[in-house]
């Protein structure tokens, strides 16, 4: 009997039904109509261009520290490199609302730099930039693992070449390694931008819920659900999309990549 | 002129050597693998920092442990192909010879690669990117690349071994008249005596770390200084000129006198190659006999023991080196400043065209 393929078979089916389920009904509880009535109401749109903003200036933050960051991991030995590492992947296993008070007490008013923070002038908790420094904080390490694996997958002889043809170090990390470890940079970048969107426990925590200036989508449908259900899957059905749409993406590009080396 | 010399631990291994090159002569270094050879080359570029060493290049020091000199490799000009040519397979072909043309005007910088490639055959693929071209084809935008920067010194690393038998033939011939051409110094490693003795004007042996013998490939093979030595160089290497005979053999006037003949066909300068072990040994002044085509009268210079076997040093016109077995070598008395006569068959005998 060839029961083993038929297992193998059955995993997948309860496997995809279990995960897509949810998703489709979403869109099969909420009819089109109601999903753009419930947009206009009580600032949904206000959360959905929060989201937006500070997802993008988190990612920014990333892409700009991670990458110099991962690089030097991925190149260099050191004494201690292996806790170096452990250390900045540790966000990936923190519980959500742990990272929240944990930046509290290193960031917030009474925290270890909160004097400093504050004497600089700069407004973290309650504000905007608070959400940014939460976003930035448990999304970073999905970029910054992958951005090493990244490159050190680059043929190190690469960065020889470079050197050896009169190219700095710095312009050769620019022109060479970075185009090679692209696509895995850019899957790095997808993970951390689809976690930064859904990012809930720490933002709460930390920067608080305020329409239009604290509360993204994520805390948007929270608190919601309880009482206006529609505003609450309406606002999901939107997530959903923009998440569904930079998965796909991410997939695109990485086949243009690879489309990319054959033969014209 | 170029000069590399660096002692330094490296795992396991004590690299120690001591090398140099005069200006439009090519040094090839030729030893097993893990025997230290691509370590020589990136101390030379500034790849690989040694414990002590020394690198001059064209009257500049790019490295003195003892003075504490250390140039990075991009202030070094060195033209560097590597095994695998490191091609960037982000960039089209004349990208990557233009790569190191930097702080020169874009239509310049394509204009000089275009010239590259098409010094190499390769002006048509210049839009093509690395990952469509050919192992051959592939060489040729390396080394294109690597001449870019008109480089002090060019270092190639087993260039020939990414590529199949087919294509390296032709890219032997190719890379031996670019290092004709070229007036600089180049240094070269390979694992392949046969391609060191083609490539190389001289070639060093190494074997753990160490040059153990230095010398033209015809001093190597016929005068081994090490049973090593004579176990690696492998074949016996002359040269001459090549012309076609009525016979349908080929007839090479050796320099230096003497004459063979062979099955191969040339014509003009060639290499003539035979292993030692298709060389007989007869004593001198017996009558000819049998249907070996080529004889010449030799004087016996060493007598070295590889196992069951027994190489010989031989003084003709241009060295050679016969291996025959203990049992005959004990036969026939062999020791040196004994008149003998070394034959072998025309079937035997290789041709390269130089």
């Amino acid at each position: 009997m060839r029961w083993f393929p038929a297992a193998l078979g059955l995993a997948l089916a309860v496997a995809l039904t279990f995960l897509t389920l949810p998703v489709v009904a979403i869109f099969v509880d909420s009819s089109p109509g109601q999903l753009l009535d419930s947009l206009g109401h009580r600032g949904a749109l206000d959360a959905l261009w929060l989201s937006l903003r500070t997802t993008a200036a988190a990612l920014a933050i990333i892409v700009v520290v991670g990458t110099p960051a991962a690089y030097l991991l991925a190149t260099r030995s050191f004494p201690g490199k292996a806790i170096v590492v452990t250390l900045i992947e540790l966000p990936l296993v923190l519980p959500p609302a742990a990272a929240g008070i944990a930046l509290l007490a290193a960031l917030g008013p009474e925290g270890l730099l909160g004097g400093a923070i504050d004497a600089a002038g700069i407004e973290l908790t309650l504000a905007t930039a608070g959400v940014v420094v939460a976003l930035t904080f448990v999304a970073s390490p999905f970029y910054v693992r992958q951005a090493i694996g990244a490159f050190a997958s680059v043929d190190r002889t690469l960065l020889d070449a470079s050197r050896t043809l009169g190219v700095s170090e710095a312009r050769g990390f620019a022109r060479v390694m970075i185009p090679a470890a692209m696509p895995g940079l850019v899957a790095g970048g997808a993970l951390a931008l689809g976690r930064a969107l859904g990012e809930f426990g720490a933002t709460l925590m930390f920067a608080g819920s305020f329409q239009g200036i604290t509360q993204t989508v994520p805390l948007a449908i929270y608190d919601r659900f309880s009482t206006d259900f529609p505003a609450a899957l309406a606002l999901s059905a939107v997530l959903v999309a923009v998440s569904a749409a930079i998965l796909l993406s991410v997939k695109l590009v990485q086949g243009s990549e690879v489309l990319g080396g054959a033969p014209r | 002129m170029l000069r590399v010399e660096a002692r330094t631990r490296l795992g396991a291994l004590t690299l120690d050597v001591a090398l140099e090159v005069e200006a439009g002569m090519c040094l090839a270094v030729a030893g097993p693998s893990g025997a230290g050879k691509t370590s020589v080359l990136r101390v030379a570029a500034g790849l690989l920092r040694p414990e002590h060493g020394l690198v001059e290049a064209g009257g500049e020091t790019w490295l003195d442990t003892r003075r504490g000199v250390d140039l990075p490799p991009e202030r070094r000009r060195c033209g560097y192909l590597f095994q695998e040519y490191a091609l960037f397979p982000n960039m089209t072909a004349w990208q990557n010879v233009a790569y190191p043309l930097s702080g020169v005007p874009r239509r310049e910088r394509h204009r000089r690669a275009l010239e590259l490639l098409e010094r190499f055959g390769m002006a048509e693929l210049a839009e093509a990117r690395p990952g469509t071209l050919s192992g051959g084809e592939r060489q040729r935008v390396a080394l294109a690349r690597a001449l870019a920067r008109r480089p002090g010194v060019l270092l190639l690393d087993e260039p020939l071994a990414a590529l199949d038998a087919r294509t390296r033939a032709g890219a032997l011939r190719e890379l031996g008249s670019v290092l004709r051409e070229v007036e600089v110094p180049a240094l070269l490693v390979t694992h392949d005596f046969a391609e060191a003795a083609q490539l190389g004007d001289r070639v060093g042996v190494i074997d753990a770390g160490t040059v153990v013998q230095e010398g033209t490939p015809s001093e190597l093979a016929a005068t081994p200084r090490s049973a090593f030595v004579a176990d690696f160089t492998g074949a016996v290497v002359l040269t001459g000129t090549a012309r076609g005979g009525a016979d349908g053999l080929t007839h090479v006037e050796l320099d230096g006198g003497g004459a063979v003949a062979s099955t191969d066909r040339a014509e003009g300068p060639v290499a003539v190659s035979i292993y030692p072990w298709e060389i007989a040994i007869e004593p001198a002044g017996e009558a000819r006999h049998g249907s070996t085509q080529n004889r010449l009268a030799a004087e016996v210079l060493s007598v070295t023991t590889v196992g069951n076997r027994v190489r010989l040093g031989l003084a003709a016109p241009q060295p050679l080196a016969a291996e025959v077995t203990r049992a005959s070598a004990e036969t026939l008395g062999l020791r040196a400043g004994l008149h003998v006569t070394a034959s072998w068959k025309a079937a035997a005998t290789r041709l390269v065209g130089l």
